[in-house]
């Protein structure tokens, strides 16, 4: 599979210390690859500096072999839902449009059919076709939620970056939410941030660890010392297809993914 | 009411009014919606140390207001993308510091000095012919550049990250919404005062957005509340006998603060709707 984010020797501080040091990654096409560690271990940034919203100190950022810059509308973005302003007088159909608006050139960037079109597909791929009139004020957690990530697959990404998706929404709702995520693989790469391991899904291929440095074993395993290297504290790791178990240090050191 | 019509003075306060609301409903739905009320409050500030600056130079009052407030938008603008964290303070020093200016300029000035008050509060029962016609060329202008950007500014409003990410350059477009602040603010300063210039922008928006389900609704309603707002107090103020611009901001005080119970009433209906 050909690689669309490499990331190599990457650093940046940030008030003279170190946020991301050495970080090394590759994302190839169609993974679902999810980037889990402690909160303020640099996983936002390390998302922000993908999309070329926060420059490095040193190393190389490569987006399907351009810059960030240049290749940003391949580039999906889910930003964290407590950044949103749902006061914002806006319908779920308004704000998910607006994803296309990188699509558009010119001064004037009017809407056309092909934007409608893909902004209701986005809903359609979300559910939210029946919200589509209402202001984002009067819909649920869950139903922004979606609506966030429709408004980036309005703009029809190769690539699709979460951050922190679930932090909002009830374990139902989570496991719905993983459900659509997954079909969406077929055709786009995923990568989801989390400090929320528990909440993981079981589709996951591929697992990195990020507290400043990343811990990863190109696969979705995480191990031990992924955790003792991310995580300043010792971690229960629950599995999945079994709720609530709380894997012991002695059991075969898996978590999740389905072979 | 209607005899009054029969001066030229009333006429033009009720065109000025009505210019002035479409111009602070246009900007203020963006002032609002962007939480950058008392940053529209710190420019119209800095305008009038301008006023005091284009006195003392011996120049168009209206000039210094409009280098002054252009040039605050524009810094505050900049600073804005160097470190977000700050404005707040920022906002505040510079509004200080413009007031203290202008009085200062407008005392030292040797001869003649106009009165603070008519800064503050304006007159908009005073609007020669003229001036009508240039506030009619600025808000057509400031309607015209809004209704261009209009998917970019409501993008970059709602999301400013979000419009990073889609390559829609948010700093130029807050740079351009911040100078046609600035451009409204001096447009209104000498018609209705600083006061009622800040009022305008924030109360109409602010009361409209409380039952808005989309900026252009927004943007309507703050325009007719204004021109609402701004009837009524002509009308109490020339019935009373007592000041224009005050009366305005008092009479869209007791409606925004009068809307803010029901709001969520309206919201609950619409829900069970």
């Amino acid at each position: 599979m050909k690689p669309v984010i490499e990331v190599e020797h990457l650093n940046l501080s940030q008030n003279g210390n170190f946020v991301l040091e050495d970080i090394n990654l590759t994302i190839r096409e169609h993974e679902f690859h999810a980037i889990i560690g402690p909160n303020g271990g640099g996983k936002t940034t390390l998302l922000k500096v993908i999309l070329g919203l926060i420059r490095p100190d040193s190393g190389m950022v490569r987006v399907m072999d351009g810059t960030p810059d240049e290749m940003r509308s391949h580039l999906g973005y889910v930003p964290q839902f407590r950044t949103f302003d749902f006061q914002f007088p806006i319908s779920v159909q308004d704000m998910v449009v607006s994803g296309r608006l990188g699509r558009l050139k010119g001064p004037f960037r009017r809407f056309t059919h092909e934007d409608t079109d893909a902004a209701d597909e986005a809903m359609e791929t979300m559910q939210i076709t029946h919200l589509k009139n209402l202001p984002i004020h009067d819909i649920s957690g869950g139903e922004r939620q979606r609506a966030i990530i429709a408004r980036a697959l309005a703009g029809k990404p190769s690539v699709l970056l979460l951050d922190e998706p679930t932090v909002y929404v009830d374990g139902p709702t989570a496991v719905r939410f993983y459900d659509i995520l997954s079909q969406l693989r077929e055709s786009i790469t995923i990568v989801l941030v989390t400090h929320d391991i528990s909440a993981l899904s079981p589709d996951v291929t591929h697992i990195s660890c990020v507290n400043r440095r990343l811990f990863t074993h190109g696969d979705n395993q995480i191990t031990d010392d992924m955790l003792a290297g991310a995580y300043p504290c010792p971690v229960e790791l629950i599995a999945h297809g079994v709720p609530h178990r709380v894997i012991t240090e002695h059991d075969n050191r898996v978590f999740g993914g389905r072979k | 009411m209607i005899e009054a019509l029969g001066f030229e003075f009333f006429r033009n306060a009720l065109i000025a009014r009505f210019l002035a609301s479409i111009a602070c409903g246009v900007i203020g739905s963006f002032v609002v919606v962007k939480r950058m009320a008392s940053l529209a409050g710190g420019i119209s500030h800095a305008a009038f140390g301008g006023i005091g600056l284009g006195y003392f130079l011996g120049i168009d009052p209206l000039a210094g207001a409009a280098a002054v407030a252009l040039g605050t938008s524009g810094a505050t603008a900049w600073i804005r993308m160097k470190a977000d964290q700050h404005l707040d303070t920022l906002v505040g020093a510079v509004w200080a510091t413009g007031m203290a200016a202008g009085i200062l300029f407008i005392y030292i000035t040797p001869g003649f000095a106009p009165d603070l008050f008519s800064y503050l509060f304006g007159n908009i029962l005073l609007v020669p012919r003229g001036t009508l016609w240039l506030m009619a060329l600025l808000t057509a202008g400031i309607c015209t550049i809004v209704a261009i950007l209009y998917p970019r500014l409501v993008a970059v409003t709602f999301d400013e990250e979000y419009a990073a990410v889609m390559d829609l350059h948010p700093n130029r477009i807050m740079v351009i919404l911040l100078l046609l602040t600035g451009l409204t603010v001096v447009m209104l300063i000498q018609i209705v005062g600083i006061i009622l210039v800040i009022a305008l922008l924030t109360l109409p928006a602010a009361t409209a957005r409380l039952f808005s389900r989309s900026m252009k609704e927004l943007i309507v309603g703050a325009s007719l509340l204004g021109i609402v707002f701004t009837t009524a107090g002509i009308w109490l103020s020339y019935a009373f006998d007592i000041p224009s611009g005050a009366t305005i901001v008092i009479v869209s005080a007791c409606v925004y603060f009068g809307a803010l119970p029901l709001q969520r009433r309206i919201q609950e209906h619409r829900q069970t709707s």
